[in-house]
């Protein structure tokens, strides 16, 4: 029985210790980002540089990040949406003018990148990483030429196709494959591509988002729409998988840190964007997740074979026939009911 | 004693009375899901519902559940038998086993059906490597219920076990002496004796199986929609609290009538018990 009592004590008394070690008093950020979309040891060095405590959570989608961020109840001070999420945020006045004089490393970024239509003078957005949005397949498993968007509705891949379980590249794929824009407000347009989607769902394998990547590098499904940065981490772990734009054109895409009203660290946020707009931050970054960066010094720190890399960094002809979303601001709700109703039926 | 029950009262009044009319009234409203100002009374989002869209997918949910349950009887209800059956020690023990699986996180249990039904999971590279065809258990209708039987079982063995441990051995004596073989004093004293369980273990599996949305978008790939993902989709994508309140009432009402029926069930079954 002592020596029961004797345990309890220690036990009692380590898990004391723990909360007191816990209960620091450094200021701390709390940063809201996508699924596998960081390299968690240049957090760590954050904060040891800084003495700022980041507090990191994730979320699958642009559409489930707006919703937690506007039912409020948790606030956040840097989040990292894509351009069309961050136009509505601007446009609803979500988002917090950045104080420039804290991120000096704006300069860094290459000047294809600033000064897009959603955030016209970069008041509210330092960009993080962007890329494009097309196939990935395997070699083993498709032995005809891949270029098309057609391929997604072809019966020969019966049950081999992976969807992104994500509306707007869902509906850029079928709207693109119809040759219509995949911005497009006419409603007639969107119900033909809501009918295309459904018409393919017998054909696919299951609409995924993070996991598609350990589905296809373990050679489970034959093809899957996939974002560039992912296919090029999926080809690094599978020498088979071959990535391919479509020739009906794709979505080019960019996520930018942004810092929201409700940040309670707005200097501490700051300085997040500041580091992670940082050359070597980015590059060591970028080499761990994949995805392309937009800091123009980073690119050259990355090995070989990501630098030249046509999937992450392609060839400005590759992507001249791309769109960048936009917010569909007064339909968006025609926008949510269609991909409803492919999800029902 | 009474006052012992305030705190309670409280409780239940703060975690679920406001809750549930908080569910309703925006159930029964539309507008600016943050914005209380913009509510209007409606019944639109249930006039949406009542659709062939949302219906088939209502169906779709029953009929999962249903199956789902009727499984977990077939299976629970023998191992239940068998194991109260047992000495008092090994029945601890085999009960112990068989819940020391649901010590583990919920989720985590069900990400581990990936790796075993994937195309080149572990069934498949066993049956390939005994030269039969691989098979497509992922992402499909069938996994979805595989999952559900797999993780609802014990909420269907536990209550019957206690049922039938608790059964009163002298009845089951006086049946032999007179003259009742053992399928005889299975059918007409055990078995009804049981039904409280029994019933138990159907509501504990049904409700949670007709309102899951992880297991089907897991292991069904996002592919078989349930009512319990066209709520989640509603709260975390669409922001549509409205229609998503609405469909969690229907969904409750729905509960609620099953609950009814079984009940009725129950009551009849003691009633002929006692009469008996």
């Amino acid at each position: 029985m002592r020596k029961v009592k004797s345990y309890i004590l220690i036990l009692v008394s380590l898990m004391l210790i723990f909360t007191v070690g816990c209960g620091d008093d450094r200021p701390s950020i709390n940063v809201f980002n996508w699924g596998d979309y960081i390299d968690t040891d240049v957090i760590k060095e954050f904060e040891e540089e800084f003495g700022i405590k980041v507090n990191y959570s994730t979320y699958e989608t642009n559409e489930d990040m707006y919703i937690r961020l506007k039912q409020g109840g948790s606030s956040y001070d840097v989040v990292i949406p894509s351009d069309y999420m961050i136009e509505r945020m601007i446009r609803e006045g979500m988002l917090s003018k950045l104080n420039k004089d804290n991120i000096p490393n704006l300069s860094n970024v290459d000047e294809a990148f600033l000064n897009l239509d959603y955030d016209p003078d970069n008041d509210y957005s330092v960009p993080y990483m962007w890329g494009t949005v097309g196939i990935i397949y395997n070699k083993t498993m498709v032995d005809e030429p891949v270029d098309s968007w057609d391929i997604l509705w072809d019966e020969k891949y019966d049950d081999q196709i992976i969807m992104l379980n994500s509306q707007r590249d869902s509906l850029a794929v079928a709207l693109k494959r119809l040759g219509y824009s995949m911005n497009t407000r006419d409603v007639v347009e969107l119900e033909e591509a809501r009918d295309e989607l459904i018409k393919q769902r017998p054909l696919v394998y299951a609409y995924l988002g993070d996991q598609v990547k350990y589905t296809m590098i373990g050679g489970e499904a034959a093809i899957a729409v996939v974002w560039s940065g992912d296919a090029v981490a999926m080809i690094r772990e599978n020498p088979d998988l071959e990535f391919a734009i479509p020739k009906e054109g794709t979505n080019l895409w960019f996520d930018s840190m942004v810092i929201p009203n409700s940040a309670k660290n707005k200097e501490g946020a700051e300085a997040f964007i500041n580091f992670m707009a940082r050359p070597d931050i980015a590059a060591r970054n970028t080499e761990y997740i994949g995805y392309s960066t937009p800091i123009t010094e980073a690119i050259e720190m990355l090995p070989d074979y990501i630098r030249n890399s046509k999937v992450a960094y392609p060839d400005p002809e590759d992507i001249k026939n791309t769109e960048i979303f936009k917010d569909p601001a007064d339909i968006v709700e025609v926008y949510d009911r269609i991909w409803t109703e492919i999800h029902s039926n | 004693m009474k006052r012992i029950a305030y705190p309670y009262l409280l409780w239940i009044l703060i975690f679920t009375i406001i809750p549930l009319l908080l569910v309703l009234y925006f159930a029964f409203t539309t507008g600016d899901s943050q914005n209380f100002n913009t509510f209007n009374l409606s019944l639109e989002n249930f006039k949406k519902f009542f659709t062939p869209i949302y219906l088939k997918v209502l169906l779709k949910s029953i009929n999962l559940a249903l199956v789902s349950t009727i499984l977990c009887l077939v299976i629970g209800y023998p191992l239940a038998y068998i194991i109260s059956r047992e000495k008092p020690k090994n029945r601890n023990t085999m009960i112990l086993m068989f819940i020391i699986p649901m010590w583990m996180n919920f989720l985590l249990r069900t990400y581990a059906w990936l790796t075993l039904l994937g195309r080149n999971g572990l069934v498949n590279t066993v049956l390939a490597r005994l030269g039969l065809p691989v098979l497509d258990l992922m992402f499909n209708d069938k996994a979805v219920m595989l999952g559900m039987v797999y993780n609802f079982l014990p909420f269907m063995v536990l209550p019957i076990y206690s049922v039938l441990t608790k059964i009163d051995k002298r009845l089951l004596e006086a049946s032999e002496d007179l003259g009742a073989d053992v399928a005889t004093t299975f059918k007409r004293v055990i078995f009804p004796l049981s039904i409280p369980g029994v019933i138990t273990g159907i509501t504990m599996v049904f409700v949670p199986a007709m309102s899951t949305f992880v297991i089907s978008s897991l292991l069904g790939g996002n592919k078989a929609n349930l009512i319990g993902n066209l709520i989640e989709q509603q709260f975390r994508w669409t922001g549509d609290w409205h229609f998503g309140s609405s469909m969690s009432i229907i969904l409750m009402i729905f509960i609620l009538i099953t609950m009814a029926i079984t009940s009725r069930f129950d009551k009849d079954k003691e009633e002929g018990g006692r009469l008996w």
